[in-house]
């Protein structure tokens, strides 16, 4: 136990780059994520194709190859980022095409009726996506989208591949200078299923707060 | 007609008028981007023939075919272990045997909510400090196959907890026992029902694979990572590798959707009706 809290600073400096990785990178996540869905469902075809076609890329091709191409292959063509930013960057198009999958599941449980009736009232598309269609589904996204940042707290971990030192990264240092490694780990373990719990108790609470009563 | 089209009407002139208008936006949009990222490429010298010819000839490909072989061999064996270890984990948390129950779902939670990363650096530098230096295609099946193995036993749960009671019912009122009845009545239909999230859960462990390039194994991204040292030509090699990752990943979901449409074909044909 003693080796935790010998090492606690370097440890603690991890969990939170971990944590803010992970808070920008949801978010940012989030964001782009509606935004590919709201192109996916879209009425101009090429719109729907190229979110069709972002979607399957991502989800198809692992994350680390990305932060690895990022990283290591793109300064090549100039484009040279702090290395954490650029970690948090590829977490986000990666992280959004889940996103966006989630999303669109939501809109699929959207009654078709629902979206008749905008339509019979005379809303525009962006006003029965906007006012509709898209309240509803969020609502119904809660859970999934909350499984999709609970991967998030996961794959910022692949950051510490490429060199970014959050917690599995600190971990590994602090066990290789100690050479304690079932504390080290189980307490960096730990704290990745405290993460973990925590968003799944913010999504339930999400989830209940705001469940419409029907 | 799909889902999507429900939140427009078909298009009068104007709305017509209107969605040129967007697709010709987006049109140009997307060439200014393509046209930019080209440009950027080209003038750092990446869209060179000479550093592209190299991909056009055998030895790359034979070279990094090896790095393929071998995350198939890992994502193969990963899909083996994890599927069998995920159903006895699934069965276990639904027994009726109450410390069997909590086992099971308390590998299943803590399994779920670890990083495959740090199960792995547990693997490299933890477990060889007890005696236990696995060999390097096991350093990455094994920690791939622990996570892998709760993520199939949550698919494989929720697709048994999905039967209607009245199939398991109907097995026990014939006279199955309670393995029969979850052996040839229950399982069948509960594991061709998740065949989808079934097919998504190997996708992601073959993307995990990735992970042999912490690892050290010979797989693709790690061989490319070798490559790309020898032959300084990063950009292209990545981009190479992430496009063979593509193509399997897209192969392997549309082999599966064929599959399955080809099975609920079988499965599913009307039963001809008997004429009194």
């Amino acid at each position: 136990m003693n080796v935790l809290l010998d090492n606690l600073p370097a440890l603690l400096d991890g969990l939170w780059t971990t944590v803010w990785m992970t808070a920008v990178a949801g978010v940012g996540a989030l964001l782009l994520g509606v935004l590919v869905t709201a192109a996916r469902v879209s009425p101009v075809p090429i719109l729907r194709g190229l979110a069709f076609g972002y979607v399957q890329f991502f989800l198809n091709v692992p994350a680390l190859a990305l932060l690895v191409l990022f990283v290591f292959a793109l300064p090549d063509v100039g484009l040279l980022m702090p290395l954490t930013t650029t970690a948090v960057v590829v977490l986000i198009i990666y992280e959004a095409a889940y996103v966006a999958e989630a999303v669109r599941s939501g809109i699929n449980t959207v009654a078709m009726g629902q979206a008749e009736a905008a339509r019979a009232l005379g809303l525009t598309f962006f006003q029965s996506l906007r006012l509709v269609v898209l309240p509803q589904a969020l609502r119904a996204v809660v859970q999934p989208v909350g499984n999709v940042m609970i991967a998030l707290v996961m794959n910022t971990s692949l950051a510490a591949a490429i060199g970014v030192v959050e917690l599995t990264a600190s971990a590994n240092k602090v066990n290789l200078v100690q050479a304690q490694p079932i504390p080290i780990f189980v307490g960096a373990g730990l704290a990745y299923m405290a993460l973990a719990l925590v968003i799944g108790l913010s999504t339930g609470f999400v989830e209940r707060r705001v469940a419409i009563v029907r | 007609m799909s889902s999507s089209s429900v939140l427009f009407d078909e298009p009068g002139p104007r709305g017509k008028r209107r969605i040129r208008i967007a697709s010709i936006v987006t049109v140009v949009v997307l060439v200014a981007v393509v046209v930019l990222g080209l440009d950027q490429f080209a003038s750092h010298g990446q869209l060179d023939a000479e550093k592209w010819r190299p991909f056009g000839q055998w030895p790359i490909w034979s070279y990094l075919l090896v790095g393929l072989r071998g995350t198939l061999q890992a994502a193969a064996l990963v899909a083996v272990l994890g599927a069998a270890f995920g159903l006895v984990l699934a069965l276990g948390r639904l027994s009726p045997v109450r410390p069997l129950r909590w086992l099971a779902a308390t590998y299943i939670e803590i399994a779920r909510t670890l990083p495959v990363l740090l199960l792995i650096y547990v693997t490299l530098f933890a477990l060889p400090a007890y005696g236990l230096n696995l060999p390097l295609l096991w350093k990455l099946v094994l920690p791939l196959t622990v996570a892998n193995a709760a993520a199939f036993a949550e698919i494989f749960r929720a697709g048994i907890v999905s039967m209607p009671r009245g199939q398991n019912e109907a097995a026990l009122s014939l006279g199955m026992t309670r393995a029969q009845s979850m052996r040839l009545v229950v399982l069948p239909q509960a594991l061709r029902a998740v065949a989808p999230s079934v097919v998504s859960q190997l996708v992601s462990l073959l993307k995990d694979t990735s992970l042999g390039y912490i690892v050290a194994f010979t797989e693709l991204l790690y061989r490319a990572q070798v490559l790309a040292a020898y032959n300084h030509l990063l950009v292209q090699t990545y981009l190479v590798v992430t496009l063979i990752y593509l193509v399997c990943n897209l192969s392997l979901s549309g082999a599966a959707h064929r599959l399955q449409t080809f099975t609920r074909r079988r499965t599913a044909a009307p039963v001809p009706e008997k004429t009194p």
